[in-house]
């Protein structure tokens, strides 16, 4: 490229978790001058992103070189909440850590340390080496009440196909929209997502909009008109939580119009007559009444899904926020398993870990091989939440994130007495009733928080804090279903170590049996085993790799090629083989093995008083294309593009309350009330606000009581615990509670 | 020299905010000050509501001249996450615009 010579290197890497913030997966070039990043670009001959970019990570020099980054460890040194910190040697964070983690454990037992995180980014592997190293089950999304964010419909695929699956936008094909073998679909849901501000689950958003360009037509189930919607052949506007309903009304449809792909249900699915009985109960009159969505509109698009072939489906964190979101999800599921647009080009793909390779090193049998079987039973039947849900026992490790907050504050059935805190702030993102976990965390004896700036958790929790790197500052490994990819060092910043670097030293020093690794690297080389390829290698590459076609996580059709199943056999990775609708998994676990519908906690149905006196639906959590969760608030290109904590209020509901565009106004509910600015637009129906997520100030004072502003402005204090499903997954009720808002006279702001 | 342009496919503009964002990258423009904004526009029409984004050049565009003197892209147009922002001749691109709705011509310089 003309004008390289201007820098010392440029770095091909991937980008994922903190910087641009995502989930990640473009390639970026990185221009390096005298060990500085001087400026971001995409990477032009990466497959994911094509050299595009997002807003978050062209500012990415802004991120990593901001004056308020923490860039070596602290130690607090007045009392919590004072701001107060002295620096201190990464030897002696470590040697405090180990020397307070271990008095807590041999007193209260290992399982008394919870360790949090955040959403899926580079984390799940370094904190749960960590977390399983030192004895503790308890690796928790902790404040994310129901653990609603994606785990449900992981939980829902893999009961009903044994795999997971993704709208299949070309992403596991090199040549991308250019190789023959890929179709574009005719139809793509969205359904409760706006992708084009951030990229979700390992989704590039814009990737929708290719697929648009090249004669995709959209149905776009969402409360609001996002621009998405604006251009769909159907906007499906539904009342929040009823998405269940939608998806048994759809198939109703469907089925009883005779436009599933009977050869396909024949041959592939399980239980399809005891599915057919189930969605009678959800006749197109009984579904637009309680989804408030026209009738024809919704029949229309049914049809039109089932007929259009290769139809996609793209889903958001709303389904998992639905009441019983593990079986709504799955309603949503087996829309693409009856019209057999599962695994082929332009439908719903199975989707494996790239090469077969897992970032996340643990399975149960892997565990146990680094841990002995018998510690495995023993720390995983501690695990909060285990006894009470079958499903958070057997799927995925995690604890549950409202009985730990519960049992913090109970010290029932064991006591909880530290917190590890790493990529997650939770008092001023994804908590839940952000008071309570206030509290909670605030009994507790020790806490470390693993970050990049102070925020609302660190000021007001923390004990030690441990600076933490970009992922330019940092060498990773990502499998995300496509590409294999690297996340390869370019600079140094401070003292700043990746997670896996500070997870892996202390995990050494806590169970040296459990590491074997002498470094991250050789981690990586022997995760990376299966790929044959060793990290330098894939590094080199650009940073990434296409599984090879015949391999098991490479497209399409493998239930006819017998690369799904581990005896090799054509089917599905099931008990039965097949996609199961009546779903043996959700028996086991003593669930309802149909998919239902239940009434969000307070609803204009199920609470109609409280609808007199709070006549709106509360929404939270709407992306902004500047912001990832709670981060990126402190970065000037960014801030200025969204500059206030809003609240998006329809116009006819606005001139009802007297209110104009950009006035304060409050956001009241049974719980408490958060200060706002008013957006007024039409996006929004009259009975509906959104007020986004994650908003704190980091430009004011971080000290107590004020926190950066939370208590005024986070919007997730007025969202309560304990409204998880009955699965124990899913069920946060952060779309689905009812407000007012009123209008702050002068002199009260 | 034939005199050039930005063509904006304002049908797939998302309002994502990258042109801005990358522009300030390239030239460094201090926070408040902008090569290109984007705009919206909501319309009501038979309860229908739509919206439409369209970046507006400013002053501060030169159309990335370092940048295109090399062979390279403008910034914006490098990075534009829907692909809707097209650079070459005013000529070319009136062409494209001849057979594409919803498309706006700049001639910043
Ligand atoms: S062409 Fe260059 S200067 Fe003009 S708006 Fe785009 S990035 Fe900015
Ligand atoms: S980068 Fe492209 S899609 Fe995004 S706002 Fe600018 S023109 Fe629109």
């Amino acid at each position: 490229m003309a004008g390289e010579q201007k820098w010392d290197k440029v770095v091909r890497t991937t980008v994922w978790s903190a910087g641009a913030g995502c989930h990640g997966g473009c390639g970026a070039k990185l221009f390096v001058k005298d060990g500085k990043v001087m400026k971001v670009e995409g990477d032009e001959d990466h497959p994911w992103n094509q050299g595009r970019s997002c807003p978050r990570l062209l500012s990415l020099t802004q991120y990593m070189y901001h004056p308020d980054r923490v860039t070596y460890p602290l130690k607090r040194a007045g009392e919590r909440g004072e701001g107060k910190w002295v620096r201190i040697s990464w030897e002696e964070a470590f040697d405090t850590i180990v020397q307070r983690l271990t008095e807590i454990g041999d007193k209260y037992g290992r399982e008394s340390v919870l360790f949090c995180q955040g959403t899926g980014r580079d984390i799940g592997g370094p904190i749960s080496l960590l977390a399983y190293s030192y004895g503790s089950p308890n690796w928790v999304q902790f404040g994310l009440s129901g653990q609603s964010c994606y785990t449900p419909r992981l939980v829902a695929m893999f009961a009903t196909m044994g795999d997971y699956a993704v709208a299949d936008a070309s992403q596991f094909l090199e040549k991308r929209y250019n190789d023959p073998q890929w179709t574009p679909p005719r139809c793509i849901i969205v359904w409760g997502q706006n992708p084009p501000p951030t990229c979700p689950d390992a989704f590039f958003g814009h990737w929708i909009v290719d697929c648009m360009k090249r004669g995709s037509q959209l149905i776009v189930v969402d409360p609001r008109v996002t621009w998405l919607a604006s251009r769909g052949k159907y906007h499906l506007q539904i009342r929040p939580g009823t998405d269940g309903a939608l998806a048994l009304g759809m198939m109703n449809v469907i089925i009883n119009e005779g436009l599933y792909d009977k050869d396909f249900v024949d041959k592939w699915t399980y239980g399809f007559d005891q599915l057919k009985e189930r969605v009678q109960e959800y006749t197109p009159d009984n579904v637009a009444e309680i989804t408030w969505i026209p009738k024809e509109d919704f029949i229309a698009a049914a049809r039109f899904y089932a007929t259009s072939k290769p139809a996609a489906i793209h889903w958001g964190m709303p389904i998992d926020m639905n009441p019983q979101a593990t079986v709504v999800a799955q309603a949503i599921s087996h829309l693409w398993c009856i019209t057999g647009n599962v695994d082929i080009p332009g439908g719903n793909v199975i989707a494996r870990p790239s090469h077969g390779v897992t970032a996340y090193p643990y399975s149960t049998a892997e565990l146990e091989r680094l841990y002995g079987q018998e510690f495995i039973k023993n720390i995983l039947s501690r695990k909060i939440g285990a006894s009470r849900y079958p499903m958070v026992r057997d799927f995925r490790h995690w604890a549950q994130p409202d009985l730990a907050v519960d049992q913090v504050l109970s010290g029932d059935p064991y006591p909880i007495k530290a917190a590890w805190i790493q990529t997650t702030n939770i008092l001023g993102g994804q908590a839940a009733d952000t008071r309570k976990h206030y509290e909670a965390l605030k009994q507790l004896e020790f806490i470390v928080v693993v970050d990049l700036f102070h925020n609302p958790t660190s000021m007001a929790v923390a004990d030690i804090f441990l600076p933490a790197a970009t992922f330019a500052e940092k060498n990773s490994l990502r499998s995300w279903w496509t590409p294999l990819s690297a996340l390869v060092k370019a600079v140094q910043v401070g003292e700043c170590k990746s997670d896996w670097e500070i997870n892996l030293e202390l995990a050494r020093r806590f169970n040296p049996k459990g590491v074997p690794w002498k470094d991250v690297k050789e981690l990586f080389d022997s995760r990376l085993e299966v790929s044959g390829l060793t990290f330098d290698q894939l590094a080199e590459k650009g940073s990434w790799e296409m599984a090879r076609e015949g391999h098991p996580s490479k497209p399409y059709r493998r239930y006819e090629k017998g690369l799904l199943r581990p005896d090799g056999k054509p089917g599905f990775s099931t008990s039965t083989g097949k996609l199961e609708l009546w779903s043996k998994c959700y028996e086991g676990w003593g669930l309802d093995p149909l998919p239902y519908f239940e009434e969000p906690p307070e609803s204009p149905v199920r609470t109609p008083e409280l609808w007199e006196e709070y006549p709106l639906i509360l929404v939270s959590g709407a992306r902004s294309s500047v912001f990832f969760h709670s981060e990126h608030r402190m970065i000037p290109w960014l801030r200025e593009l969204d500059p206030h904590p809003v609240v998006e209020i329809n116009p006819q509901t606005a001139r009802e309350l007297n209110i104009e565009d950009g006035e304060w106004v409050y956001i009241e509910s049974k719980r408490g009330q958060v200060k706002r600015k008013a957006k007024v637009t039409p996006i929004v129906p009259p009975w509906l606000v959104m007020a986004p997520h994650g908003w704190w100030l980091p430009e004011t004072q971080g000290t107590e009581p004020y926190l950066f502003g939370i208590w005024d402005y986070n919007i997730n204090q007025l969202i309560p615990t304990g409204c998880q499903s009955q699965s124990g997954y899913g069920g946060g009720a952060y779309k689905t509670m009812l407000c007012r808002i009123t209008k702050i006279k002068e002199g009260r702001e | 020299m034939p005199r050039m342009g930005l063509l904006i496919d304002y049908e797939y503009c998302t309002g994502c905010h990258t042109c801005e964002v990358a522009c300030k990258q390239e030239h460094n423009h201090p926070a408040g000050e902008w090569g290109i904004k984007v705009n919206e526009n909501i319309v009501v029409r038979s309860q229908k509501v739509t919206i439409d984004y369209i970046p507006f050049p400013t002053e501060c565009c030169d159309l990335c001249g370092h940048r295109t003197s090399q062979g390279l892209l403008p910034a914006c147009v490098k990075h534009c996450q829907a692909n809707c922002m097209m650079y070459g001749t005013i000529a070319e691109l009136s062409k494209v615009m001849e057979n594409k709705p919803k498309t706006v011509l700049f001639a910043p310089r």
